[in-house]
């Protein structure tokens, strides 16, 4: 049977079979691998970001820094590649220590501050992208060989399509974060703040380690989305991927996570993220709709879905299944 | 209601200090900061120049404080200001009277804000997140109605409320200082702000107390969809055009920590628009200051966020107590209740 | 099993001290092996400050806690857990968003090389689910069962991970008659391991059905230890009320009522309380007396409008009226002080003015602000009257005391001119004097021709000032007193009445 809780996942994959068959009718040539790895492709930072999305949310925070986290990652990137030797795998291990322990400090302000993750991340999001500017303010162009050899990776599949090391790296990023969320104590910890920190206390939930980790979490996979956006765009501008945090969390809802913590998946945010690279997709063969569509409709399928969201937790609590299953009193 | 003239002094008095530390490092690092001239009957000098580019950021606070006073927030303004700018921008350029084409915007952001309060008031939806879907739906409704170009103008009238003046004076100025004193006068000369900051503290005391809180909520919604339509017309008239990705990007966030620097409590409550304004202007002043001293203005962002950081972080309710427990200690009086107000975990706030 | 006269957990001379109170004092419990323990008093009593001293929720000021021989001093709730002694609330304490197992486990899960096995644990679950008497689908979420369900999960969590004492606080309060066996089943069970279970609850019934011995506080301290099957309901509920009982006959002063005023007939709301019928005459005060939970609060909300009824009808001298929420109450002249003052009463960081006149202000609507002159003349006027202590009327009300906060609340009531005062527990933790001064003013409210009605768990209160008690049980009306028939025993009397028929035991 279907559990209420699986229902908004359910939605979401019916959302997204649906729309991709609608896409098929109208245009056929959608169904050709060129279209599936490029959907893979474009959307890889988006993706990889909306995984640690989806950690905070379940939990009941959010993160608004990730959008500036990505453009610093690329700048910083770019800047150190441009001016000293450094390897880029070192780099790249560098920045990731950077973000991942600039996730946990706001982690931890939210914690011991005891402040709103709104706030503390907000703050965090002007120091991030104020960071990149500082670092540069133009766009700076990433010439390295082993930039090149790590583009030049793909497989190139029948009928055409490209599916690179990028692509691959969010879905890696989607089965790590999944395998992590559903399959380790840290992810029922997650779960269990996002269920009710108060009880998750009495419950012996640790509060300042979880809450601390799931942000290094998302800073951690900001820097990571950062790295697959310079290798996307071979440069780091400071004023790239803004509003990004904004798409994350759209991605996050529409896949049926609750934005007030407790339930979803992380498979549903990667198909939140198809159905968005979708409607790009269907926008782009159309050729007369425009660009602002994508905003609107993105806006519509969140409502819809805060509102089958709502309706769930209405139905719940309006009307409990007594189920007592066959209790023997003694 | 309660605010005497000494109180309401007593409650600015720290903005009111940031303010003019902030404004005297600006005559420091510019010893010409405070001179005013007169040109062709109108006046210049950065100190105007804080009080005009800070026009936007003081309009949108107005309301903001209203809606974080009920313990909300609205993270859709800045879309409404582009929804607003567009609306204006179009209705002008249809050929209607520029007086049409503002009321028409403002219309439209009260329809927006209307639309908000909707989601909070009766559906109720946390106010983060029933802002979010206009937050993210509202640019391209902007885009839709200026067709994706920057939509430019030439009406004279139009123009005059961003770019013009009014003896002397530039019309952004008068604006927000007459709709603030308009704000501060509806609700402290009516029982309005009281009856905002009882729902805003207990909302169960006050549905008790016979307060109608469904109707206040969608009216202050509204009231901060109006600020920012005024806010998007403003900015537009100033460019002569409506620019549907960039008008009022990012600025619900500068409005959100106005209020915040005004010392008003996310948590909602006893509220001052007065402060709410005076946290606008240290934001403007801050950025002015940041020009003027010759620093980069990339710097802007980081000074930006390290000054929130220390503002919130002297106001969370944690440090506060732990302040007050020293000083407790330290002066032998009993020890303290526990706070009444504890902050909210995200789950227990969505609750 | 061990030795079932040796104590399992034994705690002598527990203190707690809280700012100016006392809310332990020198409290002894003894709980043996495969005892169920009954834990009474009324609310405010010390029940709660005891369990989290002995939990580690909270420090306590002095005294020694022996577990099993040993003496223990937990410092936290995971450490007496750790320790042996779990507890389990009267909401239910798990996550809803998880599923059984997964609640069962949580902190504890089965894992491999880092990883959760989800299926092991599962298969775990059942198994010790059906020890509980519980065959269910582990793999459901937690939501998906019924209250009672969830409740033996939290008990079944709490013993796989204490093990030797279990405490209980109001398991059953929101639970159903064929619920209640379900958990009851459960606990006996647990007493045949050899637990000691400590049981919480408010409804006297279930005590006598489940419990070996009772220890009832009163005011933080210890005022019996009763081996239940020698005792009578009667006695408990005289030893929790305290004060010996005195058959002093009350005068009634004159002024006997007046005209009918509100008449309620058929009000009630499902699971919530029975429907009622109830008239209220001008210058009278019907007193409300029951347990908690026997529905003295829901009655007030009903009619209040505080909470929307499924059924009923509503006259006002003669009038059918509707109420369905606060607004339409005031419009139609009722007031209510409600139970709990902090949540649902006071206006914390508003001034004691502002809270004075809210009400006041929310029925004239916010375009017109009543003068500044005029707030302060009403605001003063019932300072005066009430005799409310503050060092200025614009401090926020939250730093009032207790019984000024609540002779705030009554000034903002009065300051709409009631014409029916409904007042849920208007003396609970205020100090004596505000307490002897909130009777007084009942009285006077009555003579002055109001109609009150009070909800109270002080017998001698209501007593003092009620023309006319109705008492409740177990959330519907089982008597009314008149006139000399009012006195605490008989009420009491009312209270404990043995149902004849569907008691189990």
């Amino acid at each position: 049977m279907i559990r209420s809780t699986h229902l908004p996942l359910l939605v979401t994959l019916l959302t997204f079979v649906l729309a991709y068959a609608l896409c098929a009718a109208q245009y056929p040539a959608m169904l050709s691998t060129r279209v599936v790895a490029n959907l893979l492709t474009d959307n890889a930072f988006l993706g990889i970001v909306a995984v640690g999305m989806t950690f905070v949310i379940l939990s009941g925070g959010i993160d608004l820094s990730v959008g500036s986290v990505i453009a610093f990652t690329g700048v910083f990137l770019a800047v150190v590649l441009r001016d000293t030797s450094i390897h880029p795998l070192t780099a790249f291990v560098l920045v990731l220590a950077l973000t991942t322990a600039f996730g946990a400090a706001m982690g931890a302000v939210i914690h011991y501050l005891e402040m709103p993750p709104f706030i503390v991340t907000l703050a965090g999001m002007f120091f991030a992208r104020g960071a990149a500017y500082v670092l540069s303010t133009d766009s700076v162009p990433i010439e390295h060989e082993f930039y090149d050899f790590l583009q030049s990776l793909y497989y190139k599949a029948p009928g055409g399509g490209r599916f690179r090391l990028i692509g691959a790296v969010m879905l890696l990023a989607f089965v790590a974060g999944g395998l992590v969320l559903h399959r380790t104590r840290l992810g029922q910890n997650v779960y269990a703040l996002g269920g009710g920190v108060a009880t998750a206390r009495l419950m012996g939930v640790p509060l300042a380690r979880t809450t601390v980790s799931i942000y290094a979490i998302s800073g951690g996979l900001a820097g990571l989305a950062g790295i697959v956006f310079s290798l996307y765009t071979s440069a780091g501008y400071s004023l790239a991927t803004v509003g990004v945090e904004l798409d994350a969390i759209a991605a996050v809802v529409i896949g049926g996570t609750l934005l007030s913590g407790g339930y979803g998946f992380v498979a549903g945010t990667f198909f939140g993220i198809l159905i968005m690279g979708l409607i790009q997709t269907y926008i782009v063969f159309d050729g007369t709709l425009s660009s602002w569509w994508t905003k609107i409709v993105i806006g519509a399928l969140l409502f819809a879905f805060i509102l089958l969201q709502k309706g769930l937790t209405w139905a719940t609590t309006s009307r409990k299944r007594v189920r007592t299953g066959s209790a023997t009193p003694s | 209601m309660s605010a005497t003239t000494s109180s309401v002094f007593k409650r600015i008095l720290p903005q009111l200090i940031i303010l003019a530390v902030v404004l005297a490092l600006n005559v420091i690092v510019f010893p010409g900061f405070l001179n005013i001239e007169v040109h062709n009957g109108r006046i210049f000098g950065n100190l105007i120049d804080v009080l005009n580019r800070g026009a936007p950021v003081a309009l949108l606070c107005i309301g903001m404080t209203l809606v974080i006073a009920t313990r909300g927030i609205d993270l859709s303004v800045g879309a409404v200001m582009a929804i607003a700018g567009a609306t204006a921008a179009s209705l002008v350029s249809d050929g209607h009277h520029w007086t049409t084409s503002l009321l028409g915007a403002l219309l439209v952001g009260s329809l927006c804000g209307l639309w908000n309060g909707f989601l909070v008031a009766v559906l109720r939806i946390q106010p983060i997140v029933a802002t979010l879907v206009l937050m993210v739906a509202g640019r391209g409704i902007a885009q839709l109605i200026t067709e994706g170009t920057i939509l430019t103008f030439i009406d004279p009238g139009l123009i005059r409320l961003g770019a013009g003046t009014i003896i002397g004076i530039p019309t952004p100025i008068l604006i927000w200082i007459a709709l603030g004193a308009g704000a501060i006068l509806a609700v402290r000369r009516t029982a309005l702000g009281m009856l905002i900051e009882a729902i805003g503290i207990n909302e169960a005391s006050s549905r008790l107390a016979g307060i109608n809180s469904r109707v206040l909520l969608i009216c202050v919604y509204a009231m901060t969809g109006l600020c920012a339509a005024l806010a998007g017309v403003i900015v537009a008239a100033d460019i002569k055009g409506a620019d549907a990705n960039n008008a009022g990007l990012w600025l619900e966030l500068d409005a959100i920590l106005a209020v915040v620097i005004g010392g008003n409590s996310l948590l909602g409550g006893r509220f001052s628009i007065l402060a709410s304004l005076l946290g606008a202007l240290i934001i403007q002043s801050v950025n002015s200051l940041i020009l003027l001293s010759g620093m980069p203005p990339e710097f802007n962002l980081i000074i930006k966020s390290v000054l929130i950081l220390c503002i919130l972080v002297i106001q969370s309710p944690k440090v506060g107590h732990l302040i007050y427990m020293l000083r407790a200690s330290s002066l032998h009086v009993p020890p303290p209740e526990t706070p009444s107000r504890r902050v909210l975990t995200p789950k227990e706030d969505a609750q | 099993m061990p030795d079932p006269t040796r104590p399992l957990l034994h705690a002598s001379g527990i203190s707690k001290f809280f700012p100016g109170a006392v809310a332990l004092d020198e409290v002894e419990l003894t709980l043996l092996p495969g005892e169920v323990h009954a834990l009474l008093g009324e609310n405010g009593a010390g029940k709660s400050t005891l369990i989290k001293c002995l939990t580690g929720a909270y420090r306590r000021d002095g005294g020694t806690i022996t577990l099993d021989g040993a003496e223990i001093d937990p410092v936290s709730t995971n450490e007496s857990q750790a320790l042996g002694i779990g507890t389990v609330y009267q909401e239910v304490n798990l996550l809803p968003n998880l599923t059984v197992a997964e609640n069962l486990f949580l902190g504890r899960q089965i894992t491999r090389g880092g990883l959760l096995r989800r299926r092991a644990m599962i298969r775990a679950a059942r198994e010790v689910l059906l020890d509980y008497g519980l065959d269910i689908d582990p793999a459901e979420p937690l939501t998906s069962y019924s209250v009672a369900v969830q409740q033996v999960v939290a008990i079944a969590r709490a013993v796989e991970m204490s093990g030797k004492v279990l405490i209980l606080d109001e398991p059953t309060a929101s639970l159903d008659r064929e619920e209640v066996q379900l958990v009851f089943s459960v606990i006996r069970k647990l007493r045949e391991r050899g637990l000691a279970v400590v049981f919480i609850t408010h409804f006297l019934d279930q005590v006598f059905e489940i419990s070996d011995r009772a220890t009832v506080l009163r005011n933080g301290r210890v005022v019996g230890e009763r081996d239940l099957s020698q005792v009578t309901p009667n006695d408990i509920v005289t030893l929790m009320l305290g004060r010996q009982l005195e058959e002093r006959v009350h005068e009634r002063k004159g002024g006997r009522a007046g005209e009918v005023l509100v008449e309620v007939e058929a009000l009630g709301k499902r699971g919530m309380i029975e429907p009622f019928d109830l008239t209220i005459h001008q210058g009278e005060v019907v007193g409300l007396a029951g347990l908690l939970g026997s529905g003295r609060t829901e009655t007030a909300n009903l009619l209040f409008g505080a909470v929307q009824g499924d059924q009923g009808r509503l006259r006002k001298r003669g009038r059918e009226i509707r109420i369905t929420r606060p607004r339409d109450a005031i419009t139609q002249r009722f007031a209510l002080c409600p139970e709990d003052r902090k949540t649902d009463g006071i206006v914390g960081d508003l001034s004691v003015r502002d809270n004075i006149i809210l009400a006041l202000q929310a029925r004239q609507g916010w375009t017109r602000p009543l003068p500044r002159a005029k707030v302060n003349e009403i605001a003063e006027h019932y300072v005066r009257a009430l005799d409310i202590r503050l060092a200025s009327l614009d401090m926020p009300i939250r730093l009032l005391s207790g019984g000024n906060q609540q002779k705030a609340l009554l000034a903002r009531w009065l300051a709409t001119q009631p014409e029916l005062l409904i007042l849920d527990e208007p003396t609970r933790g205020i100090d004596v004097g505000a307490h002897a001064e909130i009777i007084a003013l009942i009285e006077r409210l009555r003579e002055e021709g109001m109609a009150l009605l009070v909800a109270s768990s002080e017998l001698e209160e209501l007593v003092a000032y009620s023309t006319r008690v109705v008492v409740l049980r177990d959330r519907r009306q089982v008597g009314e007193l008149t006139g000399d028939q009012i006195t605490p025993s008989n009420i009491v009397a009312a209270i404990a009445a043995e149902e004849p028929k569907e008691a189990t035991a």
